[in-house]
């Protein structure tokens, strides 16, 4: 059952579909991420990328279909049920397998860099506090974060806060990053030091998959690009497919539209 | 200070033991005035906490009750409130009352009005927490109670520090209510002395105690406000 070497496959979602009232967001998403797998999603707004990777990070539940991290089972798509989910208690440990880089941050206020990061990690997995203060100190280095971990989030640059929340979910150890829109809510000048970020956790191979609007940092770092509209899956495959030569006449349009307004 | 009420009291009229046993009979009944002040404090917040939890409870048969228990307690006066308490054992179930059941339901009756504007004070406190707070606590793997203590209510308190020092000194004068059923605090040594002396020393004695004490008030939460702006 648990058997992590075997399976390549770190995430898995089959038949996953999503409404909200009755507005079907989500029509039958499949989609498998494997080990070390960089993969972007783009689409206009509303296609339901978001909603996607609020389902696979269990803040959104999904009306049917099954749901799997490393083999094991978030939910089960069950017959006249929908999707059923793991009882708390599972869903609780499963948790720690990924980690979500929001758009806005969500950082905790008050509380300093360095609590940001090692509080979830003390308080919740119940690692030791020494372990955790090294693990973090040394994630803080890798950001260029080592001389901020008194401050507050309010006293850094909105690229410096995107950088303490992709230390904060990586201090779990995660087997996959989730990113939604990271660089959306920053100014032009910092966008590039999280796209670097992002490049360099790449190069650690870690297995990510990243909700972006950045068309063309999506053709350079990832591995397999999902175009999504209207809540399915229009097209997927590698970059220079998708975006480089796409098939479908609506990824088509959208990436005219973007290089229209570029 | 102490000089300014011994210039006022300088009249012909009145002498220095009298000032002094009038400063002496109010600074007792100040005692009582502190007294249901503190009570009140440490009983209202933990249960408008409590009311404001059933109150933001999505099942209406918790809401409800909440929401109409707050409508009351805030439509009708506080002093029809003690009074109502103190007198309705009697009314009630013909029990007998007794002196010392007057503090008591001054306590209660306060304690339970207070609660009803810490909760609606709470509840404003709390939705004003951005949702992110929540998701990003639900990804990192706190359960609700950890999210609530851990991340929420301290950015609450933080909110809700100006809007809880405006009940924090309207109680402070609210105590004067108390005198409804001669409950001898402040405000009633004040209106005794003033009748028996023919005077408005005791009241304007009165008047400066109350101030200086809200004067102390709104310092010491001005300064936990300062405390808690390291963060926005």
């Amino acid at each position: 059952m648990n058997n992590f070497e075997k399976s390549a496959s770190i995430f898995e979602v089959h038949h996953l579909s999503k409404r909200f009232g009755d507005l079907e967001v989500l029509k039958d998403i499949s989609v498998t991420i494997n080990k070390g797998e960089i993969v972007s999603i783009i689409g206009p707004s509303g296609s339901g990328k978001s909603t996607f990777l609020r389902c696979a990070t269990l803040l959104e539940t999904m009306e049917h279909g099954t749901m799997k991290y490393q083999g094991e089972v978030v939910c089960e798509e069950k017959d006249g049920q929908g999707a059923v989910y793991a009882p708390p208690r599972i869903l609780r440990k499963l948790r720690s397998l990924f980690g979500l880089v929001f758009q806005n941050f969500n950082l905790f206020p008050h509380w300093t860099v360095l609590k940001n990061v090692t509080d979830a990690p003390i308080s919740v997995q119940g690692r030791s506090k020494e372990e955790v203060l090294a693990d973090a100190r040394q994630l803080l280095k890798r950001m260029g974060l080592d001389t901020k971990e008194d401050a507050y989030p309010c006293q850094l640059s909105g690229g410096q806060q995107q950088r303490v929340s992709i230390a904060r979910a990586l201090i779990s150890k995660p087997v996959i990053l989730f990113f939604d829109e990271p660089t959306s809510a920053l100014d032009p000048e910092l966008t590039g030091e999280i796209l670097k970020v992002i490049k360099d956790l790449a190069a650690a191979h870690m297995t990510m998959v990243i909700v972006t609007h950045e068309i063309e940092f999506a053709r350079h770092v990832s591995d397999r690009v999902i175009f999504m509209a209207d809540g399915v899956i229009v097209e997927q495959g590698p970059p220079e497919e998708v975006i480089g030569n796409p098939k479908q006449p609506r990824t088509q349009a959208f990436l005219r539209k973007l290089s229209h307004q570029n | 200070m102490a000089l300014g009420i011994l210039q006022i009291a300088n009249q012909p009229t009145m002498s220095g033991s009298i000032l002094l046993s009038t400063l002496r009979q109010l600074a007792t009944g100040f005692g009582m005035t502190v007294a249901i002040f503190v009570f009140t404090l440490l009983f209202s917040m933990p249960l408008g906490l409590g009311l404001c939890n059933v109150r933001m409870s999505r099942r209406w048969f918790f809401s409800w009750p909440a929401r109409l228990y707050i409508s009351v307690m805030r439509g009708t006066p506080l002093m029809l409130q003690i009074l109502m308490i103190f007198f309705g054992p009697y009314y009630l179930f013909k029990m007998s009352l007794s002196d010392a059941y007057r503090f008591p339901a001054v306590i209660i009756a306060f304690s339970l009005n207070y609660a009803a504007y810490f909760a609606e004070i709470y509840r404003a406190g709390i939705e004003s927490i951005p949702i992110g707070q929540y998701e990003a606590a639900n990804v990192l793997g706190y359960s609700k109670l950890q999210t609530f203590f851990k991340i929420i209510l301290p950015q609450v308190v933080k909110r809700t520090l100006p809007p809880v020092t405006n009940e924090i000194i309207t109680l402070t004068k609210d105590t004067s209510l108390a005198f409804a059923i001669a409950c001898t605090e402040m405000f009633t040594t004040a209106k005794q002395l003033a009748s028996a002396q023919r005077s408005m020393v005791p009241y304007i004695a009165a008047a400066v105690f109350y101030y200086i004490f809200n004067f102390v008030v709104a310092f010491v939460m001005e300064r936990c406000e300062k405390k808690l702006s390291y963060y926005r």
